[in-house]
């Protein structure tokens, strides 16, 4: 079985994919069996998603369009999963919202 | 040359200075590839357990910014470079260095500002690795150093050997980091809030920890009047030993109980259950560390405590996480952890964790005198919650035939709520009294600020006007009331503490002997 799946989505997260963000974001990827990769343009190139050391080579700050696919197990979950982690600014809002 | 500091664990120590925060010491290159390797990897590890556990202690942006380090660390993808290099005979640290700068360089080279600006923790990250390489032995503290810099990591004070002497001497640093706990505990004298040293002091130094200070290139004089002040400080210590088998009791003859505070099972290893009244305070923190712990893993460890404490009692806090004690998966981060979701409430709200630590207490409590408090109770309302859920764990236990008992259980009083209204808790088994968290909640003065450290002071006629009453309510409805924070074990508050009307005190077990030697002056 090779499913496969593939979306964009805009980082508005103030830092970008950058450090703390980064380390959530890595953390989500490594959750799933399927392989998973990131990159900041259509035609890469591409950066494992489960190594933070690669995802912050990638260099995607606030405004870039992040594209990530994934292939394998339960790919389409992947990348839904991550698309809705950055889609709610790696939840770092959320935090601050509650300590407020 | 004196400088003046806050005394965090009272003793003093002469010796040659060590410098925590000097640059690491030259690595020994080994003789095979293989060893290079294993090396690395295990400087690796040893960087990544030392980060693990200054997480434990951080707070504010630190944990965030510490979880990056580590998930750099661990990533394979950091040190492949370097474990590439090692293959053509490069040694461990020269190996790691180029794959780091190479890194770094990356990093500097971007255009943007926030990228730029992790070239510093990719920096501190290669540093972390180096120094794990070559302290093997030269960077380990001789033993009876004063160990000297701006602050340090527990995993630091745990690695360093206390049996000949030794202090330790903060520019920076707090009485209440969990570095100073270890220190009182371990008698070991530490000093912190000296400011920034001028210039980088070598030789030799005296530490005074009883008063607060230390004397940089002493004079024979300054050498003559320490070594007095020492010697009167061990010989006080040495008289208080001859009251620790003793039971305490005031110059009167008022009898009061002294209980000891632990935070590791492994702490009673150490302690005669005869000098002691029992164990006022057990935290629970130290299982949470690195994971959540198993109801097994928990039940052991409270079942090992019991054990050793016979029919005496026994008072585990339920889980205080929270404030300056972040756990992962089970504490959030908040802009202000102390007056957030900590202690009680975050295991009201994770009851799902809380029940698990819940039945390890029920069946451990068939093993001895358990009685178990809860931290952070602001409104009766959630001691009913909490005794709800133990109900309802002691039902499910009973109706599987498992071994159990429900424990008295009380709570910790600390949110100023409590001890001004004390009447809405006339149904609880017991009160304890922490005094660290009320004195730094009555005067809204955080514990792990040196600058404000001047108002963190237990003797405040707010803080024992609040004591006072809480031990009068207690007295007048038969209700128990302890005291568990640092001031029961300090010599200097004892006295106002027994006057408030507290006769049932819990200190670490280093100070046992000098806050009974300290009861018996009292005359009251």
């Amino acid at each position: 079985m090779s499913a496969s799946a593939e979306a964009t989505v805009l980082i508005t997260h103030e830092v970008g994919l950058h450090a703390r963000p980064s380390v959530k974001f890595t953390k989500l990827a490594k959750s799933f069996a399927a392989e998973v990769e990131v990159a900041v343009a259509a035609n890469g190139p591409w950066f494992d998603a489960k190594s933070i050391v690669k995802v912050m080579a990638a260099k995607a700050p606030k405004g870039t369009v992040l594209h990530i696919r994934a292939r394998g197990d339960g790919a389409s979950n992947a990348v839904e999963a991550l698309v809705g982690l950055v889609q709610r600014d790696f939840d770092e809002d959320a935090d601050h919202a509650r300590s407020a | 040359m004196r400088i003046e500091g806050i005394p965090a664990s009272p003793g003093y120590a002469e010796g040659t200075l060590f410098n925590l925060d000097r640059p690491p010491a030259a690595y020994v290159a080994k003789a095979s590839e293989a060893e290079e390797k294993a090396a690395l990897k295990a400087a690796i590890g040893k960087a990544v357990s030392r980060l693990t556990s200054l997480v434990e202690t951080a707070d504010g942006d630190a944990p965030g910014i510490l979880e990056f380090h580590i998930a750099m660390l661990e990533d394979v993808a950091l040190s492949a470079p370097a474990f590439a290099a090692l293959g053509s005979g490069e040694p461990a640290d020269a190996a790691w260095r180029q794959a780091l700068d190479a890194e770094i360089a990356g990093y500097e080279a971007s255009d943007q500002d926030y990228f730029r600006a992790r070239a510093a923790d990719l920096r501190d990250i290669r540093d972390q690795v180096l120094r794990a390489l070559s302290e093997d032995s030269e960077t380990a503290a001789p033993p009876g150093s004063i160990l000297y810099g701006s602050d340090i990591a527990p995993t630091r004070f745990l690695e360093t050997d206390w049996s000949r002497g030794g202090g330790i001497a903060l520019g920076a640093g707090s009485t209440a980091s969990h570095v100073a706990m270890l220190a009182r505990s371990r008698g070991v004298p530490m000093v912190v809030g000296l400011g920034a040293f001028a210039d980088e002091p070598t030789g030799n130094a005296l530490l005074d920890a009883e008063h607060g200070g230390i004397v940089l290139s002493p004079s024979p004089k300054e050498i003559e009047a320490f070594r007095q002040s020492s010697s009167s400080f061990a010989a006080r210590q040495g008289q208080a030993q001859t009251f620790l088998a003793q039971p305490a009791a005031t110059k009167a003859g008022t009898s009061v109980r002294v209980q000891v505070n632990i935070a590791y099972p492994s702490d009673v290893d150490g302690i005669d259950i005869a000098t002691c009244d029992g164990v006022g305070l057990m935290r629970t923190e130290f299982l949470f560390g690195k994971a959540l712990p198993d109801e097994e893993t928990q039940y052991q460890a409270y079942r090992k405590v019991l054990e050793w404490a016979g029919e005496k009692p026994v008072t585990i806090r339920t889980i205080d996480a929270g404030g300056d004690k972040p756990i992962p998966d089970f504490t959030v981060e908040e802009t202000n952890p102390f007056l957030g979701l900590r202690g009680i409430r975050l295991s009201l709200a994770r009851s799902d964790i809380f029940r698990v630590q819940i039945r390890a207490l029920l069946r451990a409590a068939a093993h001895g005198n358990l009685k178990v408090m809860f931290p952070m109770i602001a409104r009766a309302e959630e001691h009913r919650q909490a005794a709800a859920l133990f109900a309802e764990e002691e039902a499910a236990l009973a109706s599987r035939g498992v071994a159990h008992k429900l424990p008295p259980l009380g709570i910790m009083v600390e949110v100023p709520s409590v001890a001004i209204a004390p009447e809405a808790f006339a149904d609880v088994a017991f009160f304890s009294i922490g005094s660290n968290d009320l004195t730094q909640y009555v005067m809204a003065a955080a514990r792990d600020n040196a600058a404000v450290a001047h108002l963190n002071a237990v003797r405040h006629p707010a803080v024992m006007r609040l004591i006072t009453s809480v031990a009068a309510f207690g007295r007048e409805k038969g209700i128990p009331v302890s005291l568990c924070g640092d001031a029961g074990g300090d010599p200097a508050a004892i006295p106002a503490l027994i006057e408030a009307g507290l006769r049932d005190l819990s200190v670490a077990p280093a100070q046992l002997a000098m806050a009974k030697a300290a009861i018996a002056d009292v005359p009251v």
